[in-house]
């Protein structure tokens, strides 16, 4: 290829993530657009805001997770751990459960959905950050016993709120399980117009701080001498953290390798850790691979929740596969 | 030896208060006057002396396999729940209750066995894929392959409207327990006497292969019982009262805390330990929530967690 083509055209000035960025935005575009049309019968004012409010609870998830998990993997310095690896999510239905165990099932039903929302955040953000603190600020620890304690602490979650579940009077069970029995074929409405406001909120405050992420990736004793007030921003991206795991888990119900999965991706498609690139990338691939496949399995496959298996399937190969290959360096 | 024989009263005390909880009235004094031909004494043979015997067994057997575990691979916080061995044996009675729904318990635990035998051998040949091993890596490594082996049987139960099953195996649960559906787990048993016969091989083993050719083994044999034992157990477990998870790893880290690791030793301590533990929460299951029954595998969950977590946050300042 001669060099004087190459700088005729525009296209070819572009660097490699800003392509990769391009094609992810192309491919996102499409599976919403086949999410929305693809096998539609019947009138269109009753399709439109029908899938429109799937649609948008599906860009809402992906865009949580993708956006949490990026920013947890930031301020914990590795690329293994994820929130709902280390538990989060099962943090979030245990408060959930235990709500319902303590304050009766009267507190679901009298309170509205979104003002119960905003107190299990309020729970979750408090405990997510104890557990975090206790966790990562103390003493050094290493990274295999982190994820083995999150795992495990996941697991303990899940038994507990499990053994509340079953403790509780079947009616109050019935309730409990409808605010907790989502998934990606069956999304929570109630929730779609607070969680968007929240998402908002947390991406301004998120945006505002886009400078000092690529700053905490050198570690934490360089971010500390570049003149970063360490703790307070580690603190405030936690925040941000929980309450999208918060948003998410509430949408959809536990997800737990979908995050490892689209943000490991992202990293080797943009071939370098910039945050202005790996942030917009894990987004867009969350969306292609949430409405995509949502659309794949629906319309061409005709399963439906099945989704959510094949991605604990990926995600464990991927998993792995990141684990042997660090430790075979 | 004297605290040996403590903890065996201790676990026959707690297999005699099993024997009386549940919500059909079963008491000395009910048995006294109606005998064993009465409703209480019925319940009693029928229910009780089974679902207690089923305990001991599902117990000692699950704590021991997990011993053997932990010996073979030389790690400690293996247990066949960590090591995917639990979920190809789930995997193995899915597909033969689907493609061969005839065919009798025993060949259907027998199927089970082969997958968990082939699951163990994969972690096995996965972990020599890492050069480094770090004792914690081989759990989570054992954990991972677990779930994908998991998702792979939850996809065709999906497919096959046996979500359902699915789930009630993987929920250990002894409510089921009657007479003539629990003697598949003295295969349990057996498996505990051989593996204490083989102890002294198992404790060799776990020091390497060549030390273990050195000393006029044959390493290949040995590794080979222990898989089997590991792998007909949990089957037998799996296929009569579904999976306990964390019994096989925490039984045997206390009692190695105790009294230290000489297998020989350590098996009879860990198949009471074992027992003792799945009675108690058992028990605690029934009169937690009574008259309903909560399962043990919830118990054994919250419980189980929170022993693991000790014994992994524990170990660092001991060991650095």
């Amino acid at each position: 290829m001669s060099t004087a083509a190459m700088s005729t055209n525009p296209l070819a000035r572009l660097s490699r993530p800003a392509w990769v960025l391009i094609i992810l935005s192309v491919l996102a575009v499409a599976s919403v657009v086949l999410f929305m049309t693809l096998g539609a019968k019947g009138s269109w004012s009753f399709i439109l805001p029908f899938r429109g409010k799937k649609l948008l609870g599906l860009v809402l998830v992906a865009y949580a997770v993708a956006v949490s998990t990026v920013l947890f993997q930031t301020v914990t310095n590795n690329r293994i751990l994820t929130p709902s690896i280390m538990g989060f999510d099962a943090l979030y239905v245990l408060i959930k459960t235990s709500i319902v165990f303590f304050l009766g099932v009267g507190a679901l039903t009298s309170i509205s959905s979104e003002l119960q929302f905003i107190f299990s955040l309020v729970a979750m953000v408090t405990f997510s950050g104890l557990l975090f603190r206790w966790l990562f600020l103390g003493e050094e620890r290493s990274l295999h016993l982190l994820v083995l304690v999150g795992i495990i602490f996941g697991t303990l979650f899940r038994s507990f709120a499990n053994l509340m579940q079953r403790m509780m009077d079947p009616g109050a069970f019935n309730v409990l399980q409808d605010t907790l029995f989502a998934s990606f074929s069956t999304t929570d409405p109630a929730l779609l117009g607070i969680s968007c406001v929240i998402v908002g909120v947390v991406s301004v405050v998120g945006f505002r701080m886009m400078h000092v992420y690529d700053v905490l990736n050198l570690g934490r004793a360089h971010a500390i001498n570049l003149g970063v007030d360490y703790k307070r921003t580690i603190a405030i991206i936690l925040v941000l953290v929980s309450i999208l795991v918060s948003v998410s888990t509430a949408l959809v119900g536990p997800v737990t390798f979908f995050g490892l999965l689209v943000v490991t991706l992202a990293h080797s498609l943009i071939g370098n850790s910039l945050h202005r690139f790996v942030l917009p990338a894990s987004v867009l691939l969350g969306i292609i691979a949430l409405v995509g496949g949502q659309t794949l399995l629906e319309r061409v496959f005709a399963f439906d929740t099945a989704l959510s298996i094949i991605i604990e399937f990926l995600g464990g190969v991927v998993f792995i596969a990141l684990v042997l290959r660090r430790s075979a360096r | 030896m004297p605290a040996l024989i403590a903890a065996f009263f201790v676990t026959i005390a707690l297999a005699i208060v099993s024997l009386f909880v549940g919500v059909s009235d079963v008491s000395l004094t009910s048995l006294l006057s109606g005998g064993m031909d009465g409703r209480p004494g019925e319940v009693l043979l029928i229910s009780r002396i089974p679902r207690t015997i089923a305990l001991v067994l599902a117990g000692a057997s699950m704590a021991i396999s997990g011993l053997v575990m932990q010996m073979i691979v030389r790690n400690r916080f293996v247990e066949p729940g960590t090591t995917g061995t639990s979920e190809s044996a789930t995997l193995g009675f899915l597909t033969v209750t689907l493609l061969a729904p005839g065919w009798p318990l025993m060949a259907k635990m027998a199927v089970a066995a082969l997958f968990a035998l082939g699951g163990t051998a994969l972690f096995l040949r996965v972990l020599r894929a890492i050069p480094l091993r770090d004792v914690l890596l081989v759990p989570l490594v054992g954990i991972m392959l677990g779930g994908i082996i998991g998702a792979l049987g939850a996809f065709i139960a999906y497919r096959a409207n046996l979500m359902g099953s699915l789930l009630a195996w993987n929920m250990g649960d002894f409510s089921g327990v009657i007479r003539g559906r629990y003697e598949l787990l003295w295969f349990g048993l057996a498996g505990c006497v051989l593996a204490y016969i083989a102890a002294d091989r198992f404790t060799v083993a776990g020091m390497g292969k060549d030390f273990t050719t050195n000393l006029g083994l044959n390493y290949r044999h040995v590794m080979f019982l222990g898989l089997l034992i590991v792998s007909v157990v949990s089957a037998v477990v799996l296929v009569s009262v579904g999976s306990i998870p964390f019994l096989g790893l925490i039984v045997p880290n206390l009692v190695s805390m105790l009294i230290g690791d000489n297998m020989r030793r350590t098996v009879p301590w860990v198949a009471i330990g074992g027992a003792g533990m799945v009675l108690a929460c058992d028990i605690v299951g029934r009169i937690i929530r009574y008259p309903y029954e909560i399962p043990i595998s919830v118990v054994m969950g919250v419980v189980g967690a929170v022993l693991f977590l000790y014994l992994l946050l524990r170990t660092p300042r001991g060991a650095k």
